[in-house]
This record gives structure tokens, sequence and C-alpha cells, in this order.
């Protein structure tokens, strides 16, 4: 394996220091014609994922995620709210048995499917987001954040109750084994074959979202900084490392990686709250904007379902409630009770969505960085009609990069940073959660894990060449098709959770589940 | 009377152990429980995959702090003819160890000296410090 991660780096060095200056020119025209091959590839794909409800300009797969969401948030009677502080709770430690330490904690479990979900989707993302729907997307995607918590809670609890655990002590989980092995205690047919198909997707979500859309913004935000040069070589690099990690095993890169992301994402939260307190007199007039835009449009293409559709879209996207990966990382959780891992996921959308996701927003409307006609009070669209117009003519993380220098200007290279360390550590993450997919496609084993973990790598190169537009569409796709089966399975396996919550919370009541005194 | 005596693996402990089986030899009967504490806290940062291998390296942690340090403790305190038992833990060397000697109604905790030197233990404290402040359970510290 050390031999082979060698030749791979020698690889990488070779190509890009001993390439012939001559051969720039070709390189800019590989990254076009990537690009090309890429969007003639996948698009049937993304058209059949995105396919508007007959009549409308709606796309049935937001409307699928909103109307899962809505179900599991009434028929578990607003499980988010009413066991938000138990949550919490469960967090600190409080119900903690002292002889189960050293297990994975709750903090450490959500804290691990933070750090693969809190990252570009919540700077690029909502960029995306808020440029194309205008500031009433943020409204939408708050809404999608707190419906979203109760999905969270359904998948994850059934990704701990269902789990694979070996007898070596490890263990593996997620909807791939709650729907096989769900739908056989509950004498269900297909469970295998919807668990194929969610895997397979899985993979097509762990190569798009979790890995080319942050290759692609890695390399946008680095050439923001260096100027413009072939994405393949920042692909390059990008792949090198993450082959050096997840192939040649060397954790000390990860384990770095781990320890300054959670730094950075409070480094970001802080620095919008910085922001905001700086324009403290501009909040009540961004909440306004936010509020009128999410009814009205404010003259974004499409209007206010314009609005809705992109809120909902980048919420999904950046919080995953009800794509199934979450249940992925939760699963590693040592309890008795598969339920008290619910409870604790149901936070990972707040913090996300509605916290992380609406801090962005915030400043990227009070940095007027959206062009406003001052006549009408409506956005300006740009020359395509497509998105709102900016001042430089941002999108995506450049966005929100141009927004936060507007207010702070040396924000943009610590943004780049955390950007790129975003970007790795969500590739690191779904680099796991698409190896888990394969693994119960293919069995277990070194060969087959190898090959999935070269095919991750060299999707790495192709994301940093593709340009935006081919690569978002692709990754949303592949993602919210994760959520057609994941969700659909959740219909049937819901009635689990439901008699878990019952049994939890009657011994709740009666005190039977009680607080360790430490 | 009931002994815990905290052991961190350092050779230092050697004395810890040889105070308290001085001390139990002078009591008529006395219980000694070794106490080792593995450094972990529930608040750290992990990737998925060490979370997935997380129970079967909890096992193997457990398995080498018996082999090297607490087996060989309790065997020596059960030759001199006293009796022993061991506990292995997770979490805040300092707090476990007071937990430990709260929970199982122990009259005292032996320690040794610090073992640990340099910035960290002064910025920080050390486990052996820390223990000495708060611990609710009378506490020897061994030079």
């Amino acid at each position: 394996m050390k031999k082979l991660s060698a030749l791979f780096l020698a690889l990488v060095a070779y190509v890009s220091l001993a390439l012939p200056a001559q051969a720039q020119e070709a390189a800019q025209s590989l990254d076009a014609r990537v690009n090309e091959v890429f969007a003639s590839a996948t698009g049937w794909f993304v058209n059949f994922i995105f396919m508007a409800i007959p009549g409308t300009d709606f796309p049935w797969i937001v409307m699928w995620l909103v109307i899962g969401a809505s179900i599991f948030t009434v028929y578990f009677a607003f499980v988010q709210f009413r066991f938000f502080g138990h949550a919490i709770g469960l967090v600190k430690g409080d119900y903690s048995d002292p002889n189960d330490a050293g297990e994975v904690s709750h903090f450490q479990a959500l804290a691990t499917a933070l750090s693969g979900t809190v990252g570009l989707g919540n700077i690029a993302g909502v960029a995306v987001a808020v440029g194309i729907g205008g500031p009433g997307a943020t409204f939408w995607m708050i809404l999608a954040g707190l419906l979203g918590m109760a999905s969270k809670f359904t998948e994850c609890t059934l990704g701990v109750k269902y789990r694979n655990e070996y007898p070596d002590g490890t263990v593996s989980g997620g909807p791939m084994y709650y729907i096989s092995k769900g739908f056989d205690e509950l004498g269900l047919p297909g469970g295998k074959i919807l668990a194929v198909m969610f895997s397979i997707f899985c993979i097509l979500g762990a190569l798009g979202g979790g890995n080319m859309f942050q290759a692609n913004q890695a390399h946008a935000q680095i050439t923001q900084i260096t100027g413009d040069f072939p994405g393949w070589i920042t692909g390059l690099v990008f792949a090198a490392v993450v082959f050096a990690v997840i192939v040649g095993g060397i954790k000390s890169i990860a384990k770095v990686t781990e320890k300054i992301v959670p730094f950075m994402g409070i480094l970001y939260v802080g620095a919008a709250i910085v922001v905001l307190i700086v324009n403290y007199d501009m909040i009540g007039w961004a909440f306004g904007q936010i509020f009128a835009g999410a009814f009205t449009g404010l003259g974004v293409a499409g209007g206010f379902v314009g609005a809705l559709i992109q809120g909902f879209k980048r919420a999904a996207f950046s919080n995953e409630a009800g794509v199934g990966s979450a249940a992925i990382a939760h699963s590693a959780v040592k309890t008795k009770e598969p339920i008290t891992e619910g409870f604790v996921s149901l936070l990972e959308p707040l913090i996300d969505t509605v916290v992380i996701c609406t801090m962005t927003a915030l400043v990227i409307i009070i940095s007027q960085q959206l062009i406003i006609d001052q006549e009408t009070g409506n956005y300006v669209l740009n020359e395509a009609g497509t998105a709102i117009a900016t001042v430089d003519s941002n999108s995506g993380v450049a966005l929100t990069s141009a927004a936060f220098g507007s207010a702070i200007s040396w924000f943009p290279f610590v943004l780049a940073i955390a950007v790129i360390l975003f970007a790795f550590s969500t590739m690191i993450s779904w680099s796991y959660y698409g190896l888990k997919a394969w693994t119960y496609l293919f069995g277990e084993g070194k060969t087959t894990e190898l090959i999935f973990k070269i095919i991750f790598c060299i999707f790495i190169v192709i994301g940093a060449a593709a340009s935006l537009g081919p690569v978002i569409d692709f990754s949303d796709a592949a993602i919210f098709a994760m959520a057609v089966v994941n969700i659909f399975c959740l219909y049937f396996l819901m009635k689990v959770v439901k008699t878990e919550l019952a049994s939890y919370s009657a011994r709740l009541k009666s005190g039977e589940i009680k607080k360790f005194t430490h | 009377m009931k002994l815990v005596i905290g052991l961190d693996g350092a050779s230092t402990g050697g004395k810890a152990l040889d105070f308290a089986k001085n001390l139990a030899k002078k009591t008529e009967t006395c219980e000694l429980i070794v106490v080792y504490v593995i450094e972990w806290s529930p608040f750290s940062f992990q990737t998925a995959e060490e979370n997935a291998e997380r129970h079967k390296r909890r096992e193997e942690e457990i398995a080498v702090a018996m082999e090297r340090v607490v087996d060989p403790a309790v065997a020596e305190l059960k030759s001199a003819g006293l009796s022993a038992r061991a506990i292995v833990r997770h979490g805040d060397v300092a707090d476990t160890i007071d937990d430990v000697a709260h929970s199982e109604g122990a009259d005292q905790i032996v320690v040794a000296r610090s073992s640990a030197g340099g910035l960290t233990s002064r910025l920080f404290g050390s486990s052996t410090a820390n223990l000495v402040m708060n611990a609710r359970v009378p506490v020897t510290v061994v030079a």
C-alpha cells in the first residue's frame, strides 16, 4: 500500500511540476473537454431528478423532501421541539453511563456527522440560494431546516437500531442496513432491492456532492486569490492528499483537519456575528427582505416559487436531512437506546441550517452585494435573467467571500483556508459514506475497498476541472436520488421508531431513565 | 479499611504501590483497589472511521492496560497476602480516580507524585495536582 501511494504522489508531482509550458494551453482545453463530456454524460439523470410537476415549474423532488419532512414532523408530534432539551442533555453526557466511558459518545457522533455536513453547503450553497432565489430563499431554508430535524431523527434512530456489529467490535450502519433488515423484520418485500438502489445512489452522491462539488468550489476559491489556472492541477493536489489519507492510511492528516475544522466553524460563525454587530441597524431591514422575498420573490426569476425552490434545495443539500448520509455517521455511537441518537441528530439541521446558513444569508443580504433597483425595490437580474446581478458578478463561494470582504477586508483569506479545509473534511466523510455503500454492494475486502477509493480520487480531479453548472446539477441530483429511496423506505419503517419513542418517553417520565450523577 | 491506588504506568507507580502495601499490612482487614485511567474525553473530535472502530480500540486499550500495569500490580499485592482487585476506566485521570474512590466508599487514595513535567503541566496542572485539589476522599501523594 505504501508503494502504491508513493507511486501516485510521484505521478502527481511529475504532472504538476514537470509539465512543459506549451502544454498549458492544452490543459485549459482539457478542462473544457472534461466539462463537455461530463455534462453530456449526466444530463439525463439530472433532468429526471429535477423534472417539474406537470403544469408547474416546481421540481417534484423538492416537493418530495418537504412532504417527507412535514409528515415526520406531524407523525412524531413535533418531536424536534418536544425533545430539544433532552437532546442537549444527551449531548452533554447527563445520561451516559460512566462504565461506557471510552466508547463513542453522543457528542462525538454528532460532531463527526456535523463535520460531514457543515462546509460548502453553508458557504457556497447559501450564496447560490440567495443569488438565484433572493433573500426570500432564506425563509424557506430555515423552514426546511426546522422540518428536516424530524427526518434526521427518524433516519438516525433506525441507523443505530439496525446497524451491523461485527465480532471484531467494529460497526457498519446506515440506510442500506435498516432498509434490508427493517423490511425483513416487518415482513415487507423488496428490502434488498431498495437497499441496493440506495447504495448505488449513495456512491453517486459521494462522488458528486461529497466530492466533485467540494473540489470544484475549493478550486474556485483558490483561483480567487492566486489568479486563474487549470482546475485539474488543484484536483490532482487534492486527490493526492485524500489518497494519502484514505488509501495510505496517513491518519495524522485526517486527525489534524478534524481538530481544525470545528475551530474554523466557530471562527466562521464568529466573523458572521461580527459583521452583524457592526451592521446591527440593518438586521431588521435584512429580515424584512427575507420575509418580503419569501412571499413575493422581490423580482427574482420564478417569483416566490423560485425563492422557495432554491431555499428548500439548498437546505436539503446543506443539512442532508432525509438523504440518509447522517444515519451512516451516527450509527457508531454506543448506546442501549437507539432513539437517543435520533434525539441528538435532530440538533444537526438546527446548527447547520437554522443557525449557520442563516448567518451566511444575513451577511450576504446586509453586504448589499445583490443589486437592488432603487425605484421598484426589486432585485435586478443579470443579463441571462437566471440570477440576481451582483456588484462584481460573483456567484457561489465568491459571492460569500465578497460579502464578508466588504465588512472585514482580510476575511476572504481566512475564508479561503476554511473552504479548503471544509472541502477536505467533507470529502473524507463522504469517502467513508460512499465506501460503506460500496462494501454493502460488493462485500468487504481490501481490493474492493481500494477500487472505490481510487475511483473517488479520480472524481476529485474531474470535479475540480469541470465548471460549476454541470457539477452542481449532478451533485444535487445524486444526493436527492438518495432521498427518493430513503424517504420512501422511512414511510414503512417509521412505525418502528414510533414504538421506540413511546417506550422511551414512558420510561423517561416514570424515572426509569434518569441522569447519572457525576 | 479500603484503599484506592491510582497508577499511571510510570515507574513512580511502584512507590505508591509499596506505600499502600505497607499501610495495608498494618491494618487487620484491608481491601485494595488498583485503578488505572486511560486518558479520554467524550468531547474530542473523531473521524467516522475512528468512530466505527472505537469499540474495538477501547477493548484493546483496556487489555493492554490490564496486561502491562494493572495485572502485575494486583498479582504483587495478592502474593503479599492482601485482598486486591483492579478497575480500568476511560476518562479524565483526576475525576475518574475520585469517582471510583467515592462510589466504592474508599477511606483513602494513594497516588505517586506527578511524573509529567514541562510546559503542559505548568499550563493545565498535573493529574495528581488536580486530584489533590478536587478529591472528595483523603489523598496521599507518595514522593
